[in-house]
């Protein structure tokens, strides 16, 4: 399923452009299921699924696999619509380099909702 | 072709607050019972511009939006570029009085969303009688920091792109576009550090939970109105405000989010109406 972000997020003509200045590398956990997502200049270049043994990143989001089926549902409930609403409740977990992750804020909340069924 | 224009009248006014000299934006539209409007953290006046272009509302009142020094197209006090701006609720209450002394409101209904909401908690408490009733949107009694509030004044991180990315998901998902849009462009405009200071009174300076209690609604009537999407202040928090003062009134808004009057003004006045009608009806019941 997160592989899908790659095509979604690439073909957001607008969403990359507003990521020209974003190349990085951050870690997404859903629950026990780790992915490395590499952006270079806004395009999302890969998803790579773990284990992995030591990934480097400049920052990760963690949030168990519940939280994220509600975020990406299609009409996601109270407390489940936004990433910072996530972070409210504690469940969401951003660590390492934020600089990177609220200098881009609305790249990373645009990106990761893409992920929700097409359509909502 | 004609040219349209709002029925909102905009002007400055020079007003001394806190020893200081200030230039402030206000603006107004309709006529009647003055119904004061107090805008969000970072925000300005504009949040209340369907308010004043809806007849319903204008043709019994006399509806006013100030932008806060620092905000809108109000400036800073003179010396401001060697100063952190920070709201305190001792000024935020002063502010209030002093605008409402200034433009000779007699008793004006009072309109707040989050810190406005806030601090109409302070004023119910503090200056009941000043007050013909309050309206708090989205008012809680505190708040808990939920992210760095570093990042939203930072050479390395834009201060607006920022400020509209945190506080867009408080927008609820049946806005219309065109007003989401207009209430975060607000955000993206606000100045350096400015809706950070304001946040110094939200979340640090402005926590009234041990006093909120004490309200009176005999000598002010209190109507709370909150955004079942906020996850700011959330209906739970706004709840237990309500609970905890006798004779309150609290409604929660299916759909909407932190900006109500602006990300939904159409829905949002479906829940105003009715309140404004009953401050009406209670106040013609006094005088009668």
């Amino acid at each position: 399923m997160i592989e899908a972000l790659k095509a979604r997020v690439n073909d957001d003509e607008a969403l990359v452009r507003r990521g020209r200045y974003l190349t990085t590398t951050f870690l997404l956990e859903v629950g026990e299921a780790t992915s490395l997502i590499s952006i270079f200049e806004g395009r999302i270049v890969s998803v790579t699924s773990g284990p992995f043994v030591m990934p480097s990143s400049s920052f990760a989001l963690r949030a168990p696999e519940a939280e994220w089926q509600k975020f990406w549902s299609s009409r996601p409930p109270p407390g489940s619509n936004d990433l910072m609403a996530l972070i409210k409740r504690r469940v969401l977990k951003a660590e390492g380099n934020l600089q990177i992750f609220m200098a881009n804020l609305r790249y990373f909340k645009e990106a990761l909702a893409k992920l929700r069924p097409a359509g909502a | 072709m004609s040219v349209q224009f709002e029925p909102i009248t905009g002007r400055y006014m020079h007003l001394d607050l806190f020893g200081r000299k200030h230039r402030l934006y206000v603006e107004e539209a309709g006529e009647g019972t003055p119904l004061l409007c107090l805008h969000t953290a970072g925000a300005d006046g504009r949040q209340y511009r369907a308010l004043m272009n809806d007849e319903r509302v204008t043709r019994r009142h006399r509806v006013i939006a100030f932008d806060m020094p620092w905000h809108g197209k109000s400036s800073p006090p003179s010396g401001w570029h060697n100063e952190e701006y920070q709201l305190t609720s001792a000024q935020y209450t002063t502010m209030i009085l002093e605008i409402m002394t200034a433009l000779e409101l007699d008793r004006p209904i009072l309109i707040g969303c989050s810190i406005g909401g806030r601090i109409a908690l302070h004023l119910a408490l503090e200056h009941p009688t000043a007050f013909r009733a309050i309206i708090g949107l989205q008012a809680g009694a505190h708040v808990d920091p939920y992210y760095d509030l570093n990042f939203l004044h930072r050479p390395d991180v834009h201060g607006g792109e920022v400020s509209a990315a945190i506080v867009s998901g408080l927008v609820g998902p049946d806005a219309p576009d065109h007003e989401r849009w207009e209430t975060l462009w607000h955000y993206m405009q606000g100045g350096p550090g400015v809706f950070k200071g304001d946040l110094y009174f939200y979340k640090l300076d402005g926590d009234i939970r041990s006093r909120v209690a004490e309200i009176d609604t005999r000598r002010c009537p209190l109507f709370l109105l909150s955004g079942e999407y906020d996850y700011s202040c959330t209906p739970e928090e706004t709840l237990a405000v309500a609970k905890s003062i006798p004779g309150s009134e609290v409604a929660i808004m299916k759909g909407l989010g932190h900006f109500p009057m602006s990300e939904n003004p159409k829905e949002f006045l479906k829940h105003l109406l009715p309140v404004l009608e009953r401050i009406g009806q209670a106040a013609s019941a006094v005088a009668g």
